[in-house]
């Protein structure tokens, strides 16, 4: 198949950018999105123009690394499909195929398709964890987790944290990467303990890179783990409680 | 081949010999280990593991890592689950057991000590990952479900879906991040270490290029920890992440730590076949499905029909035929291998005739659909997303790809390497598997390593360093080192060629592929060890890496692809070096009667240690005799 692309090109973070037209003739249907990207690499390294920058790894749908807006949408057409998985076959021969970066404020491009997701990592480490040393975990089979509330948690466990939610969404909110995280460790016995600092703590973070959620649920449209947006009222109800038992808390001391 | 390397290992028996050592190692005092500095190259399961204890433990620690996120290490993949002897059914499993079987599944080529010691700690990591929050599978009651993976003959592997490695990993970054948070842990994304700094022999230091700014830097420590992952993307293709290389390691092997059986390489049966040129990586399928599903090719090489068309009678169902006990359950070397034969012999099935059949038909009939699909789902998606097809309706396509690498750098009992200082922690290390590695295990020995041998062992060693700084980052080794690594940036940048560096990668991975592979022999590894360097100096004569900028994709993968040249040529030495078959090394003139593999106890019971040599010249090889004092050698059969 022949296929048009235009690609948002941008030397460096500073740089002004610009999209670039780019013909990919002789594209296999077979090719997954990547390799046709890696093919049209190939060509404009041929012909002595610098290779398009873009992040990828496993090539799975699993690290995440991967992530551009194709035709305006996060991850492209597939539901549930990371870049990496998305394969030719969903578009047709003659199709003109628009190709940037995550849109947001808080994700600046880094150079063309790359941008810095850093602030993920800063939500989560404002309170993402359980506390728990090495060496000081009791016996694995000590606490019982029905298998329900483990499947729960397990459902919001699986983000991999690509950023798709936050580009998808109008107001780059990242309300369900970080609900995802917090309702992970929150609906476990494991992460009673900090359940409420954990959701302060990750909530104010959140809050100082990102916009706020006005309930448009674009950001459950676009996740390639097809994660729901429960999960955010749960985080709002955990963060409107936190308020109150967070203060409660203190008084104890 | 000369000198006989040590292990370190204690004496006394094997059962109490870990508790004892122990006890018998120095220790650092809490007050004193914020005065040692570490540092922790990589993110996945073992340096994330091993960064977040140290950090707790008061050392300073410096994490780097060249993914724009921690959580993004390839440790990520992992679908199937990780082993423990932990027992929870019941079934007869035990440490002993645990021991035992990977001694035995790592062909009789592993270290006794080690994998007593991991069999040991494999209980402890499930508690640890439990109280982080890891989400795994449970059984209505709400205790731990477990599966039996890989063959075992009992139900000892934990798991989370088909995303065990992904859960474990989000659990041990989050620990990290929490001492990151804490002030203990000095995290730094987007850095790829390009050399190790060696001062009177003992390592002193890294330096480190920011894929960003391009910057160059210095940083200087009294241990180095080198958690990188294996080597499998040698071979272009491979279950690897695209971004996964042997650079780290490589570069310390040239500093002078010592590669260990760099031939021992995990074929793994079950993944998708390549559809085209372009293919750029192998995908996985969990090898759970061999429990359902029933691999076949058709009798006649000239087949046309659809599958569902080939009458039971023109099928040959070669593992049932061949292993009639084990049938499509044997181990992955030998069905991987077998998989081959009928490629070779022209049976293959596919457009390009490069896969076996993994036929679902049989278990939907006899259960029912739905089960089936409750079972695979996931699997059956991922492959109907990649190839277009519904394996509920038409068998799936298989073919072996490269998955694991078991050899890495040589370290001792401590996981330290013969290089002083520097410690080398999963797959990056040799240790633990032999030389082929079971199913499950790869995940529990990143976190051994990580949680519960590294900050026993570091600490015998720091302890006699209390009172010395780290070496200066002005120190002439430091000025060397930079010096190197901005020449070689400089010498890739200014080639101007006409071959992309992905071009050469995939010429080299044909000849790794071809003569390295599932099947070696005296000929074929001549074959690579002349057309490696050919290959090699073509590269650094016409490679074409563009750019300007700071941040440079090409450059990168150059790097790593030059380090792979090199590696790919030292396993094809180590191969023809082990004139035996053993676990994922088969050597074709080393085979019984049958065609299966043959081990030479009396001539390579050791493990084969090579020291660099310098650019162009041969690699010294050096031994560790393998004694077995608790396991006996047999013979693997699965007839």
């Amino acid at each position: 198949m022949h296929v048009k692309l235009h690609v948002w090109r941008q030397a460096d973070p500073d740089a002004r950018g610009a999209m670039e037209t780019y013909d990919a003739p002789d594209v296999s249907e077979e090719m997954s999105f990547l390799e046709m990207l890696d093919l049209v690499n190939e060509r404009l390294n041929a012909e002595g123009r610098e290779p398009i920058a873009f992040e990828h790894d496993c090539r799975e749908g699993i690290c995440g690394s991967c992530g551009m807006m194709i035709n305006g949408q996060a991850h492209g057409p597939q539901k549930g499909t990371a870049t990496c998985q998305l394969h030719m076959r969903k578009f047709t021969d003659g199709d003109e195929i628009y190709i940037e970066p995550w849109r947001a404020q808080a994700f600046p491009v880094l150079k063309d398709l790359v941008v810095d997701r850093s602030p993920f990592d800063q939500i989560v480490e404002a309170g993402g964890y359980i506390t728990a040393p090495t060496g000081a975990a009791p016996d694995a089979n000590l606490t019982p987790i029905p298998k329900e509330v483990a499947d729960a948690s397990m459902d919001a466990a699986a983000c991999i944290g690509c950023g798709a939610c936050v580009a998808a969404c109008p107001n780059s909110a990242a309300q369900l990467f970080t609900s995802a995280k917090l309702s992970h460790l929150n609906l476990l016995p494991q992460g009673q303990a900090e359940r409420y600092q954990r959701t302060q703590a990750m909530v104010d973070t959140m809050e100082t890179f990102f916009g706020s959620c006005t309930n448009h649920g674009e950001c459950q449209e676009a996740c390639p783990k097809e994660i729901s947006i429960d999960f955010i009222a749960y985080m709002n109800r955990d963060y409107v409680k936190a308020q109150i038992k967070n203060r409660k808390l203190l008084s104890q001391g | 081949m000369i000198g006989s390397l040590d292990s370190h290992g204690p004496a006394g028996d094997i059962d109490t010999r870990w508790t004892q050592h122990k006890f018998d190692m120095k220790l650092v005092a809490p007050n004193n280990r914020r005065k040692f500095d570490v540092i922790v190259i990589g993110s996945g399961l073992a340096g994330a593991s091993a960064a977040a204890t140290l950090g707790e433990q008061g050392y300073n620690v410096k994490v780097f890592t060249y993914h724009d996120s921690p959580r993004r290490a390839h440790s990520i993949a992992a679908q199937g689950g990780i082993n423990a002897a932990k027992n929870y059914k019941g079934d007869g499993d035990s440490v002993q057991r645990l021991f035992y079987d990977t001694v035995k599944g790592g062909d009789f080529r592993s270290r006794e000590a080690n994998v007593h010691r991991l069999a040991e700690v494999s209980v402890d990591i499930i508690d640890q990952m439990v109280a982080q929050g890891v989400p795994f599978a449970r059984e209505y009651g709400g205790l731990l479900d477990n599966r039996s993976f890989g063959g075992a003959q009992v139900s000892r592997t934990f798991y989370a879906r088909g995303q065990t490695g992904q859960q474990l990993l989000l659990g041990a970054y989050q620990q990290m991040m929490h001492q990151v948070h804490a002030g203990t842990v000095e995290l730094h994304t987007r850095s790829e270490m390009l050399d190790l700094v060696v001062k009177d022999g003992v390592a002193s230091g890294v330096i480190v290029r920011d894929l960003v700014t391009g910057a160059v830097s210095r940083h200087a420590a009294h241990a180095v920890l080198l958690c990188t992952g294996g080597y499998g993307n040698v071979f272009f293709l491979s279950t690897n992440a695209k971004y996964s290389n042997a650079s780290a390691t490589w570069r310390a092997h040239r500093r002078g730590a010592l590669f260990a059986n760099p031939c021992y390489t995990q074929i793994h049966p079950t993944c998708i076949p390549a559809s085209d040129e372009f293919q750029s990586k192998l995908t996985l399928m969990s090898e759970s499905l061999r429990n359902d599903g029933r691999i076949w090719v058709p009798k006649d090489p000239d087949e046309t029909r659809s599958p569902d068309q080939v009458p039971e009678a023109e099928r040959d169902y070669f593992l049932e035929r061949k292993y009639p006990s084990f049938g499509n359950l044997v181990p992955r070397d030998v069905a991987s291998r077998n998989a081959k034969t009928m490629v070779d012999q022209g049976k293959g099935v596919g457009p390009l005739k490069n896969g076996v059949y993994l036929d679902f038909a049989d278990s939907i009939s006899r259960v029912d659909a739905s089960t089936i699909y409750e079972r695979y789902g996931n699997l059956f998606d991922m492959y109907q997303r990649i190839t277009d097809e519904d394996p509920m309706q038409v068998p799936m396509r298989i073919y072996p790809a490269v998955h694991y690498t078991m050899g890495g750098l040589w370290v001792d009992y401590h996981l330290m390497s013969n290089v002083p200082g520097l410690f080398v922690l999963g797959e990056a290390n040799f240790s633990d598997h032999g030389a082929n590695r079971l199913g499950a295990s790869a995940l529990m020995q990143g976190l051994a390593d990580g949680y519960f041998v590294i900050s026993y062992t570091l600490a015998n060693y720091l302890a006699d360093l209390l009172g010395t700084p780290p070496v200066a980052v002005d120190d002439p080794v430091f000025d060397e080192a930079q010096q190197s690594v901005d020449d070689r940036v400089k010498r890739l940048l200014s080639i101007g060629g006409t071959k992309s560096v992905d071009h050469y990668h995939r010429e080299l991975g044909k000849i790794m592929w071809d003569y390295c592979g599932m099947a070696r022999n005296r000929t074929g590894l001549e074959k690579a060890l002349s057309e490696i360097p050919a290959l090699r100096d073509e590269f650094w004569r016409d490679v074409r890496v563009l750019g300007d900028g700071p941040m440079n994709q090409s450059l990168e993968r150059a790097g790593r692809v030059a380090d792979f040249f090199e590696l790919g040529e030292l396993m094809a030495r180590d191969a023809l070096a082990r004139e035996e078959s053993c676990g994922g090394h088969f050597r074709e003139e080393s085979q019984t009667p049958e065609g299966e593999a043959l081990r030479n106890d009396d001539d390579y019971a050791h493990v084969a240690a090579w020291e660099w040599g310098g650019e162009g010249s041969t690699p010294t090889l050096h031994t560790e005799p393998l004694t077995f004092g608790h396991v006996h050698l047999t013979q693997r059969s699965y007839k």
